[in-house]
């Protein structure tokens, strides 16, 4: 990994028709870096990897790949790879023929064409396949194929639309290391596009959120994880409990209420639902539900700052529905946020 | 009773008439006789070699043939662009270039011909041939965007700009990846096309000229003036080799999917 950008995006708006779908996007990736573009459905990831990829034209900005302006490069000049959401293979040729597109694109022929494809149908485990027809494999074989199919060219860039999205749970984990293996050992940048949080904190060297078409926070996984930036990022991984702060108080139904320690200069505060304090503090509540989960116990508590969600060790005695609890908001573990709404 | 006996009498009769008529054609083309009649007199080949020997009805096949095969790849040639555009892009007037195009369905053949000959043969001095060319590839030209479209609605796009982002053109990716994608449907609009030319009769009725008429025309001439068993033979012939196209495209190429 360099200290280079290797690709940026500088104010790029993408619009379809009249509707714009992403505004003013400001991005830099280093090479060898894995990112992941992380948001919920619709808003502009799709979008995003498309016009980096040519697809579709932007209505503003600049994309600067290795050093090069390639806003208006086309898309089969621009020697960027994409792993479609449908994998999107061509039915009428065989595995080793749709891994072979691209290098015989670039006029390789012959031994060097054979030992490519193998060599990536290798990396992907699909070699014996090499003679089958690509639609008559399976989801989780198809979407392999279409990664060799994009590796093989080696792309200055790759990049993978929802690549785990339409695997089932046991696939998807096969899938994520193998990911992150081929791009340890190829050392290629890769984009990736995920709604799911989980998977973009344990692959991502970088995350970037989005939201309705912008970006709402970039940071590496723990600063994402610990340090969200606003609510929705917050909301998104997993801080359950968000209030506005004035003033040093908590906002909530539109009283203040002021908390046990001197607060943080900042619009607002996120607590993860473990990290409310129960059977002790200046709050109360009422519980509302409780659900257990192996090593921890669930709490909903209706209080005068609304509905708060806590997390105990199972091992503790548990509080039964209605019963009274006394809780508290510790400010020294909470995540100060630095925009909200 | 009478109703449980209803339904397979219904079918039994409509058989009869379909398929009767066609299968006295088929003995009555074995006939030793002089004349078109039924029960055929003895069995012979002597009609069947002898439409083989005609020389009006060979000329008039070859322009049939003519007509069929390239008026069916001129409606191909017009046709796939035309579904394809429709297909992958939102064309302001779709719906009229649609309309338009199946306007040779709607409009009665006979009309078709008489206006081509009215407007282009006669004040223009259009040749018969090229008018009835022109006549063929518009009626197969409906078939031909029909089908072609119908297959392609099948085909994601996605795999054109996989193609691209692979290294090719945008019209690289047509032949590479959209062309071989739809053979199946571009093979079957071409046979409907085909058959639909070749047993074509009012559109072609007013447009014969000297040495140039379709065989059907060609046939019904015939008949007004002779009336031997030789028509029989060669409607059967035609018929087998119809029905052969259909059943080999159907065993080869699955073509019932398509139409
Ligand atoms: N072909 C299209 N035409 C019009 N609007 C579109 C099209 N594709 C996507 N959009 C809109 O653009 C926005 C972003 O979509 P997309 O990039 O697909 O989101 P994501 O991949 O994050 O789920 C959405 O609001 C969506 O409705
Ligand atoms: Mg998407």
């Amino acid at each position: 990994m360099s200290d280079q950008t290797y690709l940026s995006l500088e104010n790029l708006s993408l619009a379809y028709g009249k509707t714009t779908a992403v505004k003013d996007l400001n991005l830099t990736i280093r090479k060898g870096e894995l990112l992941a573009l992380l948001g919920p459905s619709g808003c502009g990831k799709t979008t995003t990897m498309r016009a980096i990829a040519g697809l579709m034209n932007p209505v503003g900005g600049k994309i600067v790949l290795d050093g090069r302006d390639i806003t208006h490069v086309p898309a089969n000049k621009r020697e960027i790879g994409l792993v479609f959401q449908s994998y999107a293979l061509f039915p009428h040729l065989t595995v080793f023929e749709n891994v072979a597109f691209g290098l015989r694109m670039k006029g390789v022929q012959g031994n060097e064409l054979r030992q490519k494809v193998e060599a990536g149908l290798k990396s992907v485990g699909l070699l014996s396949f090499a003679e089958r027809k690509a639609t008559d494999l399976s989801g989780g074989q198809q979407q392999r194929v279409s990664l060799a199919r994009s590796m093989v060219v080696q792309p200055k860039l790759l990049m993978l639309d929802e690549p785990l999205s339409n695997l089932d749970a046991r696939l998807r984990l096969d899938m994520r290391s193998e990911l992150q293996r081929l791009q340890k050992e190829t050392g290629m940048t890769m984009i990736f596009v995920t709604h799911d949080q989980v998977e973009a904190l344990a692959l991502a060297d970088k995350i970037v959120v989005m939201r309705n078409g912008a970006i709402e926070q970039i940071g590496t996984p723990e600063d994402i994880y610990n340090r969200p930036a606003t609510d929705f990022v917050a909301d998104f991984v997993g801080f359950e409990n968000i209030f506005k702060l004035r003033d040093g108080k908590l906002i909530a139904d539109g009283k203040e209420f002021a908390l046990g320690a001197e607060c943080p200069n900042a619009p607002g505060l996120a607590w993860r639902p473990g990290m409310v304090t129960l059977g002790e503090g200046p709050f109360s509540g009422t519980v509302l539900g409780v659900s257990f989960a192996g090593n921890i116990r669930g709490y909903v508590l209706d209080t005068p700052l609304g509905p708060i969600r806590a997390e105990v060790d199972a091992a503790r005695p548990a509080y039964t529905l209605g019963e009274q609890v006394a809780f508290d908001l510790p400010v020294a573990s909470a995540a100060p946020l630095h925009r909200v709404g | 009773m009478i109703r449980r006996l209803f339904t397979p009498l219904t079918l039994f009769l409509m058989m009869l008439f379909l398929i009767g008529p066609f299968l006295i054609i088929v003995a009555a083309s074995f006939s030793a006789g002089e004349t078109l009649a039924f029960p055929p007199q003895g069995f012979s080949f002597r009609w069947i070699i002898k439409v083989f020997t005609i020389e009006s009805f060979r000329q008039s096949f070859g322009v049939s043939m003519f007509l069929a095969i390239g008026g069916t790849l001129a409606a191909l040639i017009l046709g796939i662009p035309a579904s394809y555009a429709m297909s992958r892009y939102r064309l302001p007037f779709a719906e009229t270039v649609r309309f338009l195009v199946s306007m040779p369905i709607i409009v009665p053949g006979i009309i078709v011909g008489l206006a081509l000959l009215r407007y282009f043969v006669i004040p223009v001095g259009m040749s018969v041939t090229l008018a009835l060319f022109v006549a063929h590839t518009a009626l197969i030209l409906p078939y031909a965007v029909r089908v072609v479209s119908a297959s392609l609605a099948n085909l994601r796009a996605d795999i054109e700009e996989a193609a691209v982002i692979l290294g090719s053109s945008r019209l690289g990716a047509f032949f590479r990846v959209v062309l071989p994608n739809i053979r199946g449907g571009i093979l079957s609009a071409f046979i409907l096309g085909f058959v639909t030319s070749f047993n074509q009769v009012p559109v072609s009725l007013f447009l014969s000229g000297p040495g140039v008429r379709t065989l059907p025309i060609d046939m019904l001439g015939y008949m007004e003036n002779v009336f031997d068993p030789s028509i029989a033979a060669l409607s059967s012939l035609l018929a087998f080799l119809s029905i052969g196209i259909v059943f080999a495209a159907e065993r080869f190429l699955g073509f019932s999917r398509y139409v």
